[in-house]
């Protein structure tokens, strides 16, 4: 708790830098205030979305790249070509093909600018239907270390939280305050804080100790403290399309729990696939529940990865409308239900994804590997991330330089 | 179609073709041994996968793992329903394979002129016209022929390809008689977007029920990319138990996507594949320890019990 304090203290300015604060002591003395939210007021219809804010003003800075030339094979490492075999059929020997720099260039459309600038050809195959712009929440500072087994020193946590600072990403939660005893008061100082909810009455009891309705109750008092002193809430609804105690959860009762968050005052509410069991068909029927009763303007997905389904499960929520994703950078953090297996989705096949498809992030890859490679090397563990496995070994050092 | 929602509809059922045994096996640098090859592929046919690509028709020098093609084919358990096409690219190969029982063949195109010269020394229309003689003795042995399309979403060579271009080497491959075409993302760079554009020029050439994709997960996307291909209709995706076979062309990456993490999202789909999860989870749970490495496979990877 001491160190956690004194960390904040020393990091740097950063844009929006979030504590997360789970209901236990009170939270720390911020130094950063969170992007401007009006306090939200239930029948006044939704907040105005951050969204669209911001991806006006990155429009408007974004210039657009010229489309690169490809380039010429020249510095091919390639074996001779073998007559008669198939292809595909080619050693396992590593091909210096493309120059990585270009390979990234072209394909992960990382751009010069942080707003990450698209190339005319992308713009015109944009995928209708899609939102334009897509916050993406990064939860591997908070959600990421801690479900990591080496405890990270608080200078190295600093450090990686300064790298991330730098990437463009707009909101960053940093730490957790946790205490099993619920102090319903928050201190001068808090700039946000988030509160978890589960749609799971058995997920609700191992974790909080409580039933879900406790846990509501409780959240209520918080929340409305916070509105008091201008300080916005998010809400989290845990297994909302599994649990690990209970199995199958109804649509039900993800929209019943989301529905109570956000009247209370939450100003966004994130659904978390908390063990990673949900599929693009339940992802499609959960959403349709809970946006009969939320805006999904005020909605945000939190997709594990435990099961390879968190990147089919995000498009199919970006196809409803939702434009809020978490994820962690280098998919930090494992499943602390499945032994092994892996946790959060990584930040930047999330961003290669999505700059794919044509949409803002304001996110530069490129750094957010950067600070990926950091962290991986600071916890002992190779990177979650395809794309960081992709093109990130040794490479970026002759990129770099 | 079955439909989840009013929007986004999917096939009723998907039929995954298993290239594990020859794709995957291919590119692993791990030796494996005749007798285990057909373990697996016996394992994978116990599993209820319809289509299974039991090995490769081309000359050892260039890819030892494939050298016993012939007693891998003469010594795998033939299931009734299930087909075991093999790839031979070129007529000499495919003599070969006829030889040694083969029902049911495969031939490799792309849509890189500079991918086909790395590979096979040859331009695409020369390329076609080797593999033409191949679809010509075919047809006449009643083989069906089955035809791919490498660097579909992008090149590590040319970088991005355009959709025309795969549009145009599909609809010739499937004039000159290949029954079905599968469309590769060779690199895995592709995003959905981009592979919803291909699809769509391609489509406009050669009917869906004839196209099947065949997605990498160098870059994570390969799940979300097929998600994609069912919601334009497409019915047949390709994919590898474990996500066996890394990536040529990025040192460390992956490659194949994982056929339990397909098997996976269509069961959660509500979609028929007619595959045995577990079974097909013992069958990687195999293959892992034969070649000595570890499953790039979600689902294998996460032993939570719901």
């Amino acid at each position: 708790m001491q160190s956690a304090r004194r960390a904040q203290r020393r990091v740097q300015r950063a844009p929006h830098l979030k504590v997360l604060w789970l209901g236990g002591a009170s939270p720390p003395r911020c130094w950063r205030h969170p992007p401007q939210v009006p306090p939200h007021r239930p029948g006044r219809g939704p907040l105005p979305s951050l969204a669209r804010g911001a991806a006006a003003v990155r429009r408007a800075a974004a210039p657009r790249r010229p489309r690169p030339a490809a380039l010429s094979c020249g510095s091919l490492l390639s074996p001779p070509a073998a007559p008669g075999s198939a292809m595909g059929n080619v050693p396992s020997a590593v091909k210096h093909c493309l120059s990585y720099q270009q390979l990234l260039r072209e394909h992960l459309w990382i751009g010069d600018s942080v707003a990450g600038a698209l190339d005319p050809a992308q713009e015109s195959s944009q995928f209708s239907g899609l939102p334009e712009y897509v916050k993406i929440v990064e939860v591997g500072p908070r959600d990421g270390l801690q479900n990591e087994k080496v405890i990270v020193p608080t200078d190295i946590k600093i450090e990686f939280i300064n790298q991330l600072s730098q990437t463009g990403l707009s909101v960053i939660e940093v730490t957790s305050f946790v205490s099993s005893r619920w102090v319903p008061q928050v201190a001068a100082g808090a700039t946000e804080i988030s509160v978890f909810g589960a749609a799971s009455e058995s997920f609700s009891k191992k974790n909080i100790n409580c039933s879900i309705e406790e846990s509501m109750e409780k959240f209520e008092e918080v929340v409305k403290s916070a509105r008091h002193m201008n300080i916005p809430a998010r809400g989290y609804v845990s297994c909302a399309l599994g649990c690990p105690y209970e199995g199958g959860i109804t649509t039900q009762k993800v929209t019943e729990v989301s529905k109570r968050l956000y009247g209370m005052g939450c100003y966004e509410i994130s659904l978390g696939d908390t063990i990673g069991v949900g599929t693009p068909g339940s992802m499609r029927r959960m959403l349709e529940s809970v946006m009969k009763e939320i805006p999904s303007s005020a909605l945000a997905v939190h997709c594990h990865d435990t099961y390879g389904q968190a990147l089919a499960n995000i498009l199919t929520a970006l196809q409803m409308g939702i434009n809020v994703v978490d994820s962690a950078v280098a998919g930090l953090g494992g499943c602390p239900y499945a032994k092994g297996a892996s946790g959060n989705v990584a930040t930047e096949d999330l961003i290669y994804m999505l700059h794919g498809l044509g949409l803002h992030t304001g996110v530069n890859l490129y750094k957010v590997m950067e600070a990926g490679d950091f962290i991986c090397k600071a916890v002992n563990k190779s990177t979650n991330s395809k794309v960081a496995q992709a093109s990130f070994k040794g490479r970026l050092e002759r990129i770099c330089a | 179609m079955v439909s989840t929602s009013s929007v986004g509809t999917f096939p009723k059922r998907v039929k995954i073709v298993e290239v594990g045994p020859r794709d995957g096996l291919q590119n692993e640098k791990n030796i494996v041994p005749t007798a285990m090859k057909i373990k697996l592929i016996d394992m994978l046919s116990e599993a209820g996968l319809p289509v299974i690509e039991a090995t490769s028709f081309v000359s050892p020098k260039w890819v030892p793992q494939m050298a016993d093609h012939t007693e891998v084919l003469k010594g795998i358990q033939k299931f009734p329903g299930i087909n075991y096409p093999v790839l031979t690219p070129n007529f000499k190969g495919f003599q070969a394979a006829v030889a040694a029982g083969a029902k049911e063949v495969a031939v490799f195109g792309a849509a890189s002129e500079l991918f086909t010269k790395k590979n096979i020394n040859c331009s695409i229309e020369e390329s076609i016209q080797r593999f033409g003689e191949v679809l010509k003795a075919a047809r006449a042995a009643s083989i069906p022929v089955r035809g791919y399309v490498s660097c579909a979403l992008g090149c590590p060579y040319e970088g991005k390809i355009s959709p025309a271009k795969v549009a145009e080497v599909t609809k010739k491959m499937y004039s000159m008689g290949c029954y079905e075409i599968s469309l590769g993302d060779t690199i895995g760079v592709g995003t959905p977007g981009g592979m919803k554009d291909m699809l769509s020029a391609v489509m406009q050439e050669v009917p869906v029920a004839a196209l099947a994709v065949h997605c990498h997960d160098t870059y994570g996307q390969a799940l979300a990319n097929t998600l994609m291909a069912l919601q334009m209709g497409v019915s047949v995706v390709d994919s590898s138990v474990a996500g066996l076979g890394g990536c040529p062309y990025a040192q460390g990456a992956s490659g194949n996507l994982a056929t339990e993490d397909l098997v996976y999202m269509l069961a959660g789909l509500g979609i028929h594949t007619g595959v045995n999860l577990q079974k097909l989870l013992e069958a990687g749970t195999f293959i892992c320890q034969a070649l000595n490495r570890k499953t790039s496979s979600k689902v294998a990877q996460a032993t939570c019990k719901l």
